[in-house]
């Protein structure tokens, strides 16, 4: 498991979560998109094309860093979640807090 | 962060192909055990009832709030206490008990994370989570065992 971050041309951080984002990563995630924001980045999408599943304390991380980005003026965006990871979203109405895109390339876009 | 041999994984019984029909873990109450405790448990239970999906999605996440429970609010998060998970894997279901040493808590006292003034709150998710991915969620009296039931399919 592990977290991958890129910016792309326009600056958007795009971070991929490979594997899972639960209990015992989730502080890893939140020190790499934290370090990002204090350098400036301002727009991110999570991108979890290749995640296979999430746990509520993943669940909890997502709402405290979008929490954060926001109070800077900024914004967190999802993307690439399959059924049962929307189903989830749903489920928990987390989907009324975010911004969900189908494709990283489209949540990107939307900046 | 943990390594697999932090958990003791016991086959008590098998099938006639060797595939595992009962087994336990022993996990040491440590939060960082949980992503590998859970690959255990599901690598386990391939040979069992439950399709590719539910298996990798259901059973996981499901198993993942348990062991977070137990590990969080049962063992107080010391390491010297251990949770105990318990599969049995049949025809008709995979059955997971996970057991800590705490005092047991009141499932009916935890608030709905759904309703609007919980939703954005960071945490207060997991038994909500864990009771829509499997078949049945029961607990025993006392509220430290928590039994998870996935059906076939």
């Amino acid at each position: 498991m592990s977290f991958n971050l890129r910016k792309d041309s326009k600056g958007v951080v795009v971070v991929g979560v490979d594997g899972q984002l639960i209990v015992g990563n989730r502080q890893e995630l939140k020190q790499k998109v934290l370090e990002a924001l204090e350098g400036g980045a301002k727009k991110f999408v999570i991108d979890f094309s290749r995640t296979g599943y999430i746990d509520s304390s993943g669940l909890g991380v997502l709402v405290s860093l979008s929490k954060k980005i926001r109070e800077q003026g900024g914004d967190l965006r999802l993307a690439g979640l399959n059924e049962d990871l929307q189903t989830l979203f749903e489920l928990t109405k987390l989907d009324t807090l975010f911004s969900i895109l189908k494709t990283p390339e489209e949540a990107v876009a939307a900046f | 962060m943990a390594t697999p041999s932090a958990l003791r994984l016991v086959v008590r019984r098998r099938g006639r192909e060797g595939q595992p029909l009962e087994f336990s873990l022993a996990v040491p109450s440590d939060l960082a055990c949980v992503g590998d405790a859970v690959e255990l448990v599901a690598l386990q239970c391939r040979a069992g009832p439950l399709s590719g999906r539910r298996l990798a999605f259901n059973l996981r996440t499901a198993l993942a709030e348990a062991l977070t429970n137990a590990i969080t609010y049962g063992s107080r998060r010391d390491p010297a206490k251990v949770v105990q998970v318990r599969v049995e894997v049949t025809v008709q279901a995979v059955v997971i008990r996970v057991q800590d040493v705490g005092d047991g808590f009141d499932p009916a006292a935890v608030p709905d994370p759904t309703v609007p003034a919980n939703v954005a709150k960071e945490d207060g998710r997991g038994l909500f989570v864990l009771s829509h991915l499997v078949d049945q969620v029961t607990f025993n009296p006392k509220g430290n065992v928590i039994c998870l039931t996935l059906r076939a399919g």
